[in-house]
């Protein structure tokens, strides 16, 4: 029961926070000097009637406070309001929050299926070449800035012809049978994914091995082993168990970092995430999207962090709350 | 700790050595930036676009080693059949390279006014050692102006971030109470954005008719209005710690201000942390810079900077026949692997338990 208490508890407090982040984004994209209305404006075509039935449907004509009081109203009441080009908000931003969601979840899931092993391999045999070679990877891993490693491996994918370029889906997508979809997804999905994955895996596989480190060098493993467990277990039973604590809190910064590292990749591949979407609607200036993009980010940002602190709950009972 | 002391620990390791080693040349590098350049930061030449780099020959026809290395122009010629402009090496003259000869004038630290360089060639060769991009912008010296940016950009945002954030974080955690739980509930509502997208948005209020500097000084200031709140909650915490100590219960006794001993007394009291912190910070502030020039948000041209020069690559014909605009990507990669081993370092001998 404590567990649900907590639970509303931290979803409460994300309220206050959401209402403060939407305070600061608005007033700074209103600071933008881009008049969202100029490409209207500039068209001889357009006469001044139109423009001013388009500065009203957005608003544009009243205060600033006025705008923001009437974004948050239509914000909670689920309407997300129109776009620059008269499409509805929530149409366009669905299917990008879900491609960037599925696209985290694919990247948070290798990169802990494989950093996980990696760092316990890195502890266990400390030192050794394979130990070595993990610690110039993993520092390589982290410093390669996420866009030009894209930008490689788009060369690469352009000379063996292995992967598209670009997308989610293929042209003939919708004549696929159902099986035929999945793989044409995850095969789109490969290169965006194993670029986010290269640079979470790094950090993720280094806190592992250092974690694990610390563990290994603890009494109570220096007992089991003494007591004669077989090594084996010491490190899977008794050291693996405490070492991953930690990982799981940085379950909710490796989140946040992956939105934002997201936004890159995904402007690259032109993968069509919530992050492209975003660097779209700044561009134009267009309040609505920008905002309802900017607010779903935080969103998911907070719920991640909520997920990783549960999960940290739950696998560790001395954590309170 | 003495400096020395922390130089000869830096000295015993060999890998993190090289990394100083190698940040040290850069930076001096990019302080002489117009000695190494062979042409001006502002040279364009729009006939010129896109030239693969130039081929410099030392083995003349007989086989002999020249006094002095060669090269050819390239001559520029358009293929009807294909659409395509044509880059051919024009074997007819020779033009001799030279090392330390006269090239452009500069002012060097903007005092010395001198025109020698490190490569000077004649006046009509076009000498482009890394070949030139669409605005014909010699990318090799572009590559030194374009470091001053990148690599210095991150050190100026660090020194406004830091301070913001640990004044900050120190004034909600000595102050406490309600004052502790608005200022952390701003701060939380910072780290909720999404970093990448924040600086989106911060990078696009920017009006598009400033000069250079006044962009390079908000760039500077947007990126570091990201950094600071995650900075000042963990000196919150630290300061939480130790504010119930007895030296500053003393303190309090004797009539302090709360200025002072949130500045002089408190605050100090972090300063190995600060220094581990800003260490492991510098490379995300230049991969921010990076990313953002590269999106076009950031630095803009004229100036050059390593993300806007691979802004370029952007472009998929660029990537696969002009590889040579690849180049900034691996230094901006050399530049944080450099700052990452270093920092680790640095961490390791300030901090061994962590």
């Amino acid at each position: 029961m404590s567990t649900w208490v907590y639970i509303l508890k931290r979803l409460l407090g994300a309220i206050p926070i959401l209402f403060i982040v939407s305070l600061i984004s608005f007033f700074l994209i209103r600071l933008s000097p881009v008049d969202p209305l100029a490409q209207l404006k500039l068209n001889p075509a357009i006469s001044a009637e139109t423009i001013e039935k388009e500065t009203k449907r957005l608003g544009l004509d009243k205060p600033v406070i006025v705008q923001y009081g009437l974004w948050a109203k239509n914000f909670i009441s689920g309407n997300l309001g129109y776009c620059i080009d008269n499409t509805k908000v929530s149409t366009k931003i669905k299917g990008r929050i879900l491609n960037t969601l599925l696209l985290s979840s694919v990247v948070i899931l290798s990169s802990w299926l494989i950093a996980i092993p990696l760092g316990v391999l890195g502890a266990v045999y400390y030192n050794s070449l394979f130990d070595k070679m993990l610690t110039v990877l993993s520092s390589v891993g982290m410093a390669i800035p996420s866009f030009f490693f894209a930008i490689l491996l788009l060369l690469f994918a352009q000379h063996t012809g292995w992967f598209p370029i670009g997308g989610l889906t293929s042209v003939d997508f919708s004549s696929m049978n159902f099986i035929n979809k999945i793989l044409d997804i995850l095969w789109h999905l490969f290169l965006p994914a194993f670029v986010l994955t290269t640079i979470s895996l790094s950090s993720l596989t280094r806190q592992m091995r250092a974690n694990l480190l610390d563990v290994l060098n603890s009494e109570y493993v220096k007992f089991a082993y003494a007591k004669g467990l077989p090594k084996a277990k010491v490190i899977i039973k008794h050291a693996f168990r405490n070492a991953i604590n930690p990982i799981i809190t940085l379950l909710g910064f490796e989140f946040a970092g992956l939105l934002s590292g997201a936004a890159l990749t995904e402007y690259v591949f032109q993968y069509p995430g919530l992050g492209k979407l975003i660097l779209e609607a700044v561009m134009q200036s267009d309040i609505n999207l920008v905002m309802a993009s900017l607010m779903f980010g935080s969103i998911m940002l907070i719920v991640g962090n909520i997920l990783a602190d549960i999960l940290l709950k739950l696998t560790d009972p001395r954590v309170r709350v | 700790m003495k400096l020395s002391d922390f130089f000869i620990k830096i000295k015993k390791d060999k890998i993190p050595f090289i990394a100083l080693i190698v940040l040290l040349l850069m930076y001096f590098l990019i302080l002489f930036a117009d000695f190494f350049a062979i042409y001006p930061s502002t040279y364009a030449n729009r006939k010129l676009a896109y030239q693969p780099p130039s081929n410099i020959y030392a083995i003349d026809k007989d086989n002999k080693i020249v006094k002095h290395p060669y090269t050819y122009n390239y001559t520029k010629t358009f293929n009807k059949d294909y659409l395509t402009i044509e880059y051919k090496q024009n074997r007819d003259k020779k033009y001799p390279i030279s090392l330390f000869g006269k090239g452009y004038e500069y002012k060097l630290f903007g005092i010395f006014k001198t025109n020698i360089h490190l490569i000077s060639k004649p006046d009509d060769c076009n000498l482009f050692l890394l070949g030139t991009d669409i605005n014909g912008h010699d990318v090799y010296s572009r590559l030194f102006f374009g470091g001053r940016i990148s690599l210095t950009i991150g050190f100026l945002a660090l020194l406004i971030s830091f301070p913001i954030g640990a004044i900050y974080g120190g004034i909600s955690g000595y102050l406490g109470g309600k004052i502790d739980k608005v200022l952390m509930r701003c701060a939380e509502a910072i780290m909720s954005i999404p970093s990448f997208y924040l600086l989106i948005i911060l990078a696009s209020i920017l009006p598009s008719n400033m000069t250079s500097i006044q962009r390079f000084t908000l760039i500077t200031a947007i990126l570091a209005l990201i950094g600071w709140a995650g900075f000042s909650r963990v000196i919150r915490g630290m300061v939480l710690s130790l504010k119930n100590q007895e030296y500053i219960k003393s303190i309090e006794t004797i009539g302090a201000s709360r200025k002072r001993i949130i500045l002089k007394h408190i605050l100090p009291q972090t300063s190995s942390y600060v220094i581990i912190a800003i260490t492991l910070s510098v490379p995300s502030y230049i991969l921010a810079e990076s990313g953002l020039s590269f999106l076009g948000l950031g630095i803009q041209l004229p100036d050059a900077s390593w993300g806007n020069m691979l802004r370029e690559a952007q472009e998929f014909a660029n990537i696969i026949y002009r590889p040579w605009l690849l180049t900034p990507g691996f230094l901006i990669f050399i530049a944080v692997l450099s700052f990452n081993v270093l920092g680790d370092k640095i961490r390791d001998i300030l901090d061994p338990k962590a």
